[in-house]
């Protein structure tokens, strides 16, 4: 390893300032930080000792605890492509297991190739201007931004969609940490109302068509890829899934969505490792839970005011957001207190969109963004009674 | 006696405290003071090359106070008066006597919060006191309302004042009478600690504190048993430096001599030196490291202290030298990924805590040693994790949004959020967990320096 460091540290040469290739420094940076620790030591004044765990740490543990959801996203985008087209007759053999995991993962990869390439390229360019290290934030952003799109979603439009994200909603306000709004979030937005054929409706979510010319097939008769929301919200319940069928998550959707266990075992890493807000997730889920039995008890009859809580908390991208994208420490309420406020507020709003706006079959993603643009003012509020009190000591 | 049980801090698991032994060291024939050591003064000179001085004689005072003096640690002949850029003074060169003579002082004089001021600044010693707000040497034109004093640091491998302090009670209660004229004195004592000589000070008012570092942080006790009210002034005197006041008060006498712990993982001969300002470092620390790795010398703790070199010279505050390695000599790769068996993380993100720090494993394995050296772990940031500063913060302060309004140098902010009440010590240990790596003391003392200059 000895050797290969000094090899390693001896091209770097060649990337310092006066070297062949200054203009490619922040890049060699990222995979310098990436392969070796930094050995750069603490300053004259300052704490001489620092904890072992730093940005990348952290943001290692996000991507980890998302890899349940992807996996069974890639999985069930193939098995939904092969109910759909008729594959599944007789039942779901190993041989159509791997098949349905293969053409998922076909399907996906892409996705990937296309976040991860627009989106690190804009940061390592970004980057390489300010003289800066690159950020880790993007590796958590790009790796959600295909859990959270329809499978059908044209993959130019993820790109113009990623480099919209990166440079409107993070690098303008300063790059990782200093971004309003959740950047994955955001793109997604992006998408939704610029190119809402993509986004909603019944064809999205399910792939009829072949991945790179393999597998191609039509619907067959009686199919619908709406979800279950989308059903409940334009009133054409063809059939509505049961709490267990929702919960396992074999169903159209939203790539890594769908299966709660994927996205409870994503949880419990966050939470063992402290990295996620506890707070937050249980704020959402128990507001959102509160309203939605509201809306049951006082509601309109209306087929979606009516659907149970206990479904509404594990159905759509509620419970994926509530985890993985509202816990977002930057865009999210800072202070401890109102950490609890901010996941009601997103809990309430998402319930709201759900119930009472029916263009909107699924509110989270407008539930978090405006939970982002209230976080400020949360805590605002919160550092403000502390304020308060040490005035009065006056 | 009122008792603060502190439930937020942390306690820093590193090896090597020092013994409680008293080691000897080289007196050096030539004392340097320098000036530099003394924050935020601006030093006029009293000497010139030649002079005779004693030991409490003034060297130098302050431009702005020139009441406050700054003495002589020792007896001797000024020897040379070194300059540096714009003449500035870089160090008082003192060729020592044989034997220290000390110059008297009249204690009678001071039976009046007046008398014990003049004499404190007379004596050289008024620099050992600090106040809040600015963590800087406190203000003569400023009345305290209250003098703090911690008896213990809570800090890694800190000093145990207990035994260096022993049988020197009635010292102790000599300074504390004395400033106990000036504003109520609090004594912070550590939960469970036993020493007669802390525990028996009379005219102050005395106060448990239990908890994890930084429980004896002045400040955090002055947040939890007397917050500050604004406009007020509150004095922080260090356990060791009022032992130096007590000399004073009790003989008359400026005897700067302190006991010193020499600590840390790279040291060899861990235990205490008896030491004066003026001398460099390398009495305690020459032939006392590993010298097969690069080390860092520092002296206070590893969180709060600064680095030093060998040829730096000893100033009047510091209480411990702490060695660690510097770190630059370990390649680790993929550090961020892999769980590191013998590095020390506050969070859960390191899967080798996680398994190993289990019960089961503990009791298999024993106790984790860790290994500590000044490498930064991690590349810097912007803050991203939320609430990490809280953990280890046990005032009532939103550390965070402090910070932001350090960094911003918006002075209002600071002051509603409670800049007037904090050091830049107390956000070390905000500095050690910080994942994104921010020079958080550095922006406090920045930020407080800024805010003196602006207000006062």
């Amino acid at each position: 390893m000895e050797k290969f460091y000094q090899l390693w540290k001896k091209f770097g040469k060649n990337f310092e300032q006066g070297g062949k290739l200054e203009k490619l420094s922040s890049f060699y940076d990222a995979f310098d930080t990436f392969l070796f620790t930094p050995t750069t030591t603490a300053k004259k004044v300052g704490a001489q000792i620092h904890d072992g765990s730093d940005s990348k740490r952290t943001m290692i543990i996000v991507v980890l605890a998302l890899i349940p959801c992807l996996l069974f996203g890639m999985f069930n985008v193939g098995y939904q492509h092969l109910l759909a087209t008729g594959q599944l007759a007789e039942g779901l053999t190993c041989c159509l297991w791997w098949k349905a995991l293969g053409f998922g993962a076909l399907a996906i990869i892409p996705f990937y190739l296309v976040s991860y390439i627009v989106g690190l390229g804009i940061e390592f360019i970004v980057a390489q201007i300010k003289h800066e290290e690159v950020a880790e934030g993007y590796l958590v952003t790009g790796f959600i931004l295909p859990l959270i799109l329809p499978i059908n979603t044209p993959l130019w439009q993820v790109a113009i969609a990623t480099a919209f994200a990166v440079i409107f909603a993070k690098e303008v306000f300063g790059g990782t940490g200093y971004n309003i709004f959740n950047v994955a979030l955001i793109a997604r937005a992006f998408l939704f109302f610029a190119y809402p054929n993509s986004m909603t409706g019944d064809s999205c979510f399910v792939r009829l068509g072949s991945t790179w010319g393999w597998d191609g097939g039509a619907a067959v008769d009686g199919w619908t890829g709406a979800t279950t929301l989308t059903q409940l919200s334009t009133g054409a319940v063809t059939e509505s899934a049961s709490f267990w069928e929702t919960v396992n998550g074999l169903m159209p959707g939203c790539v890594g969505e769908t299966c709660v266990w994927a996205i409870l075992l994503g949880a419990i890493l966050l939470l063992a490792t402290g990295v996620a807000s506890w707070k937050v997730m249980v704020s959402i889920l128990a507001t959102a839970g509160i309203t939605a039995a509201l809306f049951n008890a006082f509601g309109s009859d209306s087929a979606i005011a009516q659907y149970p809580w206990y479904m509404q908390l594990v159905s759509g991208g509620l419970l994926f957001g509530a985890v993985f994208m509202a816990t977002d420490p930057v865009t999210g309420a800072r202070t401890e207190c109102g950490k609890w406020i901010y996941g009601a507020l997103i809990g309430f709003i998402v319930i709201l969109v759900r119930v009472l706006n029916p263009g909107y079959p699924e509110g989270m993603m407008l539930a978090i963004l405006l939970g982002n643009a209230f976080a400020p003012l949360i805590d605002w509020c919160v550092v403000r009674k502390n304020i308060n009190k040490r005035l009065k000591r006056a | 006696m009122q008792q603060i049980i502190l439930k937020r801090g942390l306690d820093i698991p590193m090896d090597g405290k020092a013994e409680l032994a008293l080691g000897s060291v080289n007196r050096p024939e030539v004392f340097k003071i320098v000036p530099d050591h003394f924050a935020g003064i601006t030093p006029k000179l009293d000497v010139k090359v030649g002079d005779k001085v004693k030991a409490g004689s003034p060297l130098f005072h302050d431009k702005t106070f020139e009441a406050m003096l700054f003495t002589s640690p020792v007896s001797g002949t000024v020897q040379e008066i070194v300059r540096g850029d714009r003449r500035k003074i870089l160090s008082i060169n003192i060729l020592a006597d044989a034997k220290i003579e000390y110059a008297k002082f009249d204690v009678k004089k001071a039976d009046t919060a007046e008398g014990v001021k003049t004499l404190l600044l007379e004596s050289g010693l008024w620099p050992l006191i600090m106040q809040r707000p600015y963590a800087c040497i406190a203000l003569p034109n400023k009345e305290p309302q209250a003098i703090f004093i911690s008896t213990f640091c809570s800090g890694p491998l800190a000093p145990d004042y207990e035994w260096v302090l022993k049988g020197q009670g009635a010292i102790l209660q000599a300074a504390v009478t004395a400033l106990s004229k000036i504003a109520t004195v609090y004594v912070g004592i550590k939960a469970g600690a036993v020493a007669p000589e802390f525990r028996g000070l009379k005219d102050c008012i005395l106060y448990e504190v239990a908890g994890a570092h930084p429980a004896g942080n002045p400040s955090v006790q002055i947040n939890n048993i007397r917050p500050m009210r604004q406009g007020e002034t509150i004095w922080t005197i260090g356990i060791q430096n009022l032992a130096l006041i007590g000399r004073l008060f009790a003989k008359g006498i400026v005897d700067m001599q302190k006991k010193v712990a020499l600590a840390g993982p790279m040291a060899y001969g861990r235990q205490y030196y008896n030491v004066l300002p003026g001398m460099p470092v390398s009495a305690v620390l020459e032939s006392n490291y590993h010298k097969e790795v690069p080390c860092r010398f520092i002296a206070g703790n590893a969180l709060d202290g600064h680095q030093v070199m060998l040829d730096d010279m000893m100033s009047i505050y510091t209480n411990l030298y702490t060695v660690i390695g510097e770190g630059t000599d370990v390649h680790e790769f993929m550090g961020w990924m892999f769980p590191r068996f013998n590095a020390f993380h506050f969070g859960q993100t390191d899967p080798a805590k996680m398994i190993v720090d289990n019960c089961f494993m503990k009791w298999l394995f024993g106790e984790r040693k860790y290994q500590w050296d000044a490498r930064l772990k991690g590349g810097r940031r912007a803050i991203i994790v939320s609430g990490e500063y809280d953990k280890v913060l046990p005032m009532d302060i939103y550390p965070e949004q402090l910070i932001k309004a350090m960094i911003a140098l918006n002075l209002d902010k600071m002051i509603e959020l409670g800049a007037n009440e904090v050091a830049p010590e107390d956000f070390a240990l905000c500095e050690y967990v910080c994942t994104s790596k921010m020079p958080l003391q550095a922006i406090v003392r920045q930020a407080l320096d800024t805010m003196r200059k602006e207000i006062e």
